[in-house]
Parts: C-alpha cells; sequence; structure tokens
C-alpha cells in the first residue's frame, strides 16, 4: 500500500508541516524573509551560525520566531569534523535546537562534502544527543554509514550548491532511497520547480531550496512554484507514473475505425 | 587583561562573559547569541561567572541567512 499523497513528513518522529525545507542565504532583505516563508510554507528553516559583530542580525531570529518555523541551523563552510561539531554546539545553545544540518565541506571550490569528516561528525553529534541531518554525496554506500551512524535523514546533492543544475544524476538519487529506511531530502542544486518534482518523483521525501529561490528574480513567486513543484512531484510519485516504453502506445481504440 | 574576541584582540575589565557582551553588543543577555572559550561551548547559566583568563580565545555566534 502506497503511502497516502497527503501523509505528512516525519523526521525523528517529529511530524512536519510540508515537505519543502527552505535555506535563508542569499535573500537580498530581511524584510524578503516573511513573504517567502509565506509563499513557501516550509518544513524547516535553515540559518548559520556566524560571529556576531552587532545584533543587528538578530532581526533575522526575530522574524523566522515570529514565523513561528522550525528552526534548522547549519554548519556551512566548516571544513572539519572537529569545526563542524563546535558549530553545531553553538545553534544548539544560541537557539535551543537539537537539529542540526550537518555540513562538512571538502573543497572549496566544487562545495562537494568531505564524507570521511562528515560520518566523524556525525557520530560525534548523534552521541551527543542532536538530530542529525548531513548534506551528502549521491552515494548510496555513504547513505547506508551515516544512517548506520544514527543520522535521522539523508540529504544527498542533486548537483553542486547554488549550481541550479538541478538533478544531475536520478538513478543515484533513487539509489540513495532505495538504500535507506529514514527520509532522504534532496539537497544542493535545485534551481527551479520542475527539478524539485523530479527529486520527489524520484522518491525523495522532501527537497531543500535555498537559491533557487533567494537569488530568482522573484523570490516570493519562486518559493510557491517550489511549494507546488514538491507537491505535484510527491502526488505523481504516490500515484506511480507509467512505464516508459520504446514504442508508442495509442491511446484511442483501434477498433471501429471509419475506412 | 587582553582576550581575543572573535578575532580581534580586546582589553575587558570585568572576567564575565556578560560583561564581554555587554561591551561588544551592548547587552549581557542576548537572545539567539552562544559563546565558546578556547573551542568550548560555554553555556549561558555560566555567562556571569568569572571565568575569562588572559589570552582566551572567545568566539560569539548569532544565526544569520544561510542555506
Amino acid at each position: 500500500m502506497p503511502d497516502h499523497p497527503v501523509t505528512a513528513l516525519s523526521i525523528a518522529g517529529v511530524e512536519l508541516p510540508s515537505r519543502l525545507l527552505l535555506g535563508t542565504g542569499g535573500l537580498p532583505r530581511v524584510s524578503l524573509v516573511g513573504p517567502v516563508l509565506a509563499a513557501a510554507e516550509p518544513a524547516l528553516v535553515t540559518v548559520s551560525m556566524r560571529r556576531a559583530s552587532s545584533l543587528a542580525d538578530g532581526s533575522l531570529l526575530s522574524v523566522l520566531r515570529e514565523a513561528e518555523v522550525r528552526l534548522l541551523p547549519n554548519t556551512a563552510g566548516c571544513l572539519s569534523a572537529r569545526e563542524a561539531v563546535l558549530t553545531a554546539e553553538l545553534a544548539r545553545e544560541a537557539l535551543g535546537t537539537d537539529w542540526v544540518k550537518l555540513e562538512v565541506i571538502g573543497d572549496e571550490a566544487s562545495l562537494l562534502p568531505d564524507v570521511v569528516e562528515l560520518l566523524d561528525a556525525a557520530e560525534q553529534l548523534v552521541r551527543g544527543g542532536f538530530i542529525v541531518l548531513p548534506y551528502t554525496t549521491d552515494d548510496p554506500v555513504i547513505a547506508r554509514r551515516l544512517v548506520d551512524a544514527g543520522c535521522a535523514a539523508v540529504m544527498p546533492l542533486g548537483s553542486p550548491i547554488g549550481s541550479g543544475l538541478g538533478v544531475l544524476n536520478p538513478y543515484a538519487i533513487a539509489a540513495v532511497r532505495a538504500a535507506v529506511e529514514v527520509p532522504v531530502v534532496l539537497d544542493a542544486g535545485v534551481g527551479t520547480a520542475s527539478d524539485a518534482a523530479l527529486a520527489m518523483e524520484l522518491g525523495c521525501d522532501a527537497v531543500l531550496a535555498a537559491t533557487a529561490v533567494t537569488r530568482a528574480d522573484d523570490p516570493v513567486t519562486m518559493a510557491r512554484a517550489l511549494r507546488l513543484g514538491v507537491e505535484a512531484g510527491r502526488l505523481a510519485h504516490t500515484a506511480g507514473r507509467i512505464p516508459r516504453s520504446e514504442v508508442a502506445r495509442a491511446s484511442s481504440p483501434m477498433t471501429g475505425r471509419v475506412s | 587583561m587582553t582576550i581575543t574576541c572573535n578575532g580581534e584582540s580586546v582589553r575587558i575589565a570585568a572576567r564575565t562573559i556578560a560583561a564581554l557582551l555587554q561591551q561588544r553588543l551592548g547587552a549581557a543577555q542576548p537572545d539567539g547569541v552562544a559563546v565558546a572559550v578556547n573551542g568550548e561551548v560555554v553555556p549561558r547559566s555560566v555567562w556571569s561567572a568569572p571565568l575569562l583568563c588572559d589570552g582566551d580565545v572567545v568566539d560569539v555566534v548569532t544565526a544569520v541567512q544561510g542555506g
């Protein structure tokens, strides 16, 4: 029995209000955060932890708190397990959440995950009581290792962060989905609504988008487009698509034609 | 006493994190802020304790827009 289309996404036993996770990085103005959140209706909203030079940055937090969204702090920019663990611990202290989007970047040009450091950090954070959602490669073997380490979900990349290239290897994403029992969140590479829909059609449980929304010409409208793309893709996945065929199959009856 | 706060050398009179935050951010117990001293998180519950030492490396962080 397939999931009912309206089945809610649940991560670590917490039922979430949608299947779109939203990153806030790159929005030109904090004043856009509220309207974008209203259009996206996100399940989780990511933020980064950075050195505070003034409390003006705090206005972001007040907007997010007013919207009553569940925060997902990330460890973006961390290059080692040590940095990522400290960043997660700081986020827990600052924001009062033990959820973390774990990122350990191995290469500042590609921003691809360093999966060795990632697994090390995931093991440490799970031991420390965190709900860990790791940003990882589209490799089902690594995904399974992360789940074995206790991660609550896995977040494979569709293509490099901020690239907007969409899902470059749909077979790998489907293989990740088949390899693990936890939710799979397509993270990174989403450029537009059809990318999000494809990820969902492949069986992903959710999609995380940041740049696709925040750097769109009209972030509010793109936020809505992605929400609808995620929903359309989820419905299509649940409905069960027709098999691909290399030959035509007429949909009109061949009998009774006028000749 | 001199410490390093967010990469800058800072002279402080009191040895508490609360005083440091008051000096740097204008609030002793700011919302949404966390502090690490020498790479270890210092919980808010002890921000009023005189625990800073000369030469300590302090990081003060908050949430910013990010993916």
